[in-house]
């Protein structure tokens, strides 16, 4: 009874936070929904490329002597810089695993390309432990971080730059998909293959932009999480990648629309739940919502009613 | 020099042959139509010129360069389009949205353009839109453009399919059974549609099994009974041709 009462003053500010974290998974959760959209295959590396790209950003940070730069500006230019090359790179290796593990297994049954996708999360991660070890590595908190009190509700820069970045990566996507030549030709290939082929679509290398593009994203929220959270650990995109995945399967997987609600609503409950109840239940409650979506409504939210599959 | 050239061509799947040492021309400007009984091999010999199968041996020239191997994206980007004999179109998009598929071929947009809205990629985005509706007005369902494809009635679908072709400015259109399971009405309005197409100086190659349809738009008609070619000539002749008779409805008939 308590926990109600301690709860309420707390709520907007657990939906802050929530949001923010929604908005991380939401990022990821593209990457799943889209590449399902296309081929049908549940990326298992895709949580993988996510901590990658928050390991790349670290090296690339580790390059720039950031305690010389005090000018916020141009700390927030590197900001950006990184983020750019993390997607740029995060987007290659997308592309580089699509084309070396699972394109030849594109008309396999898909149980090949399943045990393949965890065959490669298993190869990154260890890849990753021997980069920079099996324990938690810290990312250096170089841009100037002020709280904002708005009414009772305080929150830092930190986590208004998580908010803004994936709402912008969020709008930049749904223009692309739905109002340019690429994203039509990546629907129609997730519509009818053969159809969108015999239209004049090169197949292999829609599926390859599909690759880069959720992967890019996957880089996006990589670096974010980093400047969010202060450390990154090589096992992180196992868990989140689970989270996110159930973000995308809560918003029917195959809808990008519902990959970024179902990231958001995922976010807020997990939230909600250490906050309201416990920690340690917060899991719970996510995956609980997993099984329940896949028992209730295993189309999602948005599954089969909103005509946008990618 | 003919627009489409195929000389000798055999496919074979394993044990079957499907098509089998099958040689014609299509002029540039004719409609030809492909007939034959069920199972002739018509539908192989599409797949055949659109790249899904490569030739067992045989060779496939159009408008001057050999085609068989290519991808089928290539192919279509050289100007052959086809429809399908059970509508494939895009449903979960709109009726706009899939002549805009079709515009595809014809872009030269680079993923770099679209991702950067470049004013290149702004100009040829408008003009593809203006393409579209212009199409879609011709063939006459501009009204439905924001419409799901898959909420028009089953004739105009296959009219959409047409319009999706043709916006990839084809100069071969390979129809597949384009009247089936349409009206008499339909089908009449379907006849003045691919004389209007040729008119547009598309040439027009047909399966069809509706024989007032074929016997009278074709210019020319080839007949097909297991893979092997048996007759060919103007539909009147074609027509009165004893094997063609005989593969229809059986030997003594």
């Amino acid at each position: 009874m308590f926990e109600i009462h301690n709860c309420a003053p707390q709520f907007i500010q657990q939906l802050i936070n929530g949001v923010a974290l929604g908005g991380l998974y939401a990022l990821i959760a593209l990457g799943y929904t889209m590449v399902y959209g296309i081929i049908e295959l549940i990326n298992f590396a895709h949580g993988d490329v996510y901590t990658l790209g928050s390991f790349i950003s670290l090296s690339i940070l580790g390059l720039i002597p950031l305690a010389t730069i005090s000018n916020p500006t141009v700390l927030g230019l590197i900001a950006l810089a990184v983020i750019i090359l993390a997607a740029l790179l995060c987007g290659i290796i997308g592309v580089l695993i699509e084309r070396l593990a699972y394109r030849r297994l594109r008309n396999a049954p898909r149980l090949a390309p399943l045990i393949t996708a965890i065959g490669v999360s298993l190869i990154l991660e260890n890849i990753m432990q021997i980069w920079k070890g099996n324990s938690e590595v810290s990312f250096p908190q170089f841009l100037p971080d002020h709280w904002h009190q708005i009414g009772g509700v305080r929150f830092d820069d930190r986590s208004l730059m998580v908010v803004v970045v994936s709402l912008v990566c969020m709008i930049l996507l749904n223009f692309f998909v739905f109002h340019t030549k690429l994203g039509k030709a990546m629907r129609a290939t997730a519509q009818d293959r053969d159809a969108a082929q015999l239209m004049g679509i090169n197949v292999n290398s829609t599926i390859a932009w599909t690759f880069f593009i959720g992967s890019a994203l996957a880089g996006v929220a990589g670096f974010i999480s980093g400047m969010y959270y202060g450390t990154t650990f090589f096992l992180n995109g196992y868990q989140a990648g689970l989270k996110a995945f159930t973000a995308a399967v809560l918003g029917g997987i195959g809808n990008i629309t519902g990959a970024m609600l179902g990231g958001f609503v995922i976010g807020i409950i997990e939230t909600m739940t250490s906050g309201c109840i416990s920690d340690q239940w917060s899991e719970v409650a996510v995956f609980a919502i997993l099984i329940l979506t896949l028992v209730f409504r295993p189309s999602g939210l948005l599954g089969q009613q909103l005509p946008e599959k990618v | 020099m003919a627009l489409l050239s195929l000389q000798g061509v055999t496919k074979s799947f394993g044990g079957l042959t499907a098509v089998k040492n099958l040689t014609f021309d299509v002029e540039a400007g004719a409609i030809i139509s492909l007939i034959g009984p069920n199972g002739a091999g018509k539908s192989t010999v599409f797949n055949l010129i659109t790249g899904i199968y490569m030739p067992s041996s045989g060779s496939i020239v159009f408008d001057e360069h050999a085609i068989e191997g290519l991808k089928p994206h290539s192919v279509a980007a050289r100007g052959i389009l086809r429809t399908f004999q059970n509508i494939r179109l895009f449903s979960h998009m709109t009726v706009l949205e899939n002549v805009l598929v079709g515009r595809h071929a014809r872009m030269r947009s680079a993923a770099w353009d679209c991702a950067f809205r470049t004013p290149f990629a702004q100009k040829e985005e408008r003009s593809s839109d203006a393409a579209a509706m212009e199409l879609l007005e011709w063939i006459g369902l501009s009204r439905f453009a924001t419409e799901w494809a898959r909420n028009l009635p089953y004739g105009m679908q296959r009219r959409l399919e047409i319009a999706r072709a043709l916006a990839s400015e084809p100069k071969l259109l390979l129809l597949d059974e384009p009247a089936a399971g349409t009206n008499p009405a339909e089908k009449i309005g379907l006849m003045k549609l691919v004389q209007s197409i040729r008119d547009r100086g598309v040439t027009v190659l047909l399966i069809e099994h509706d024989m007032k349809l074929v016997m009278g738009i074709s210019d020319y008609v080839h007949v097909l009974d297991y893979g092997e070619e048996i007759a060919h000539g103007k539909p009147d002749a074609v027509r009165h041709d004893q094997r063609v008779i005989e593969a229809y409805l059986g030997k003594g008939a």
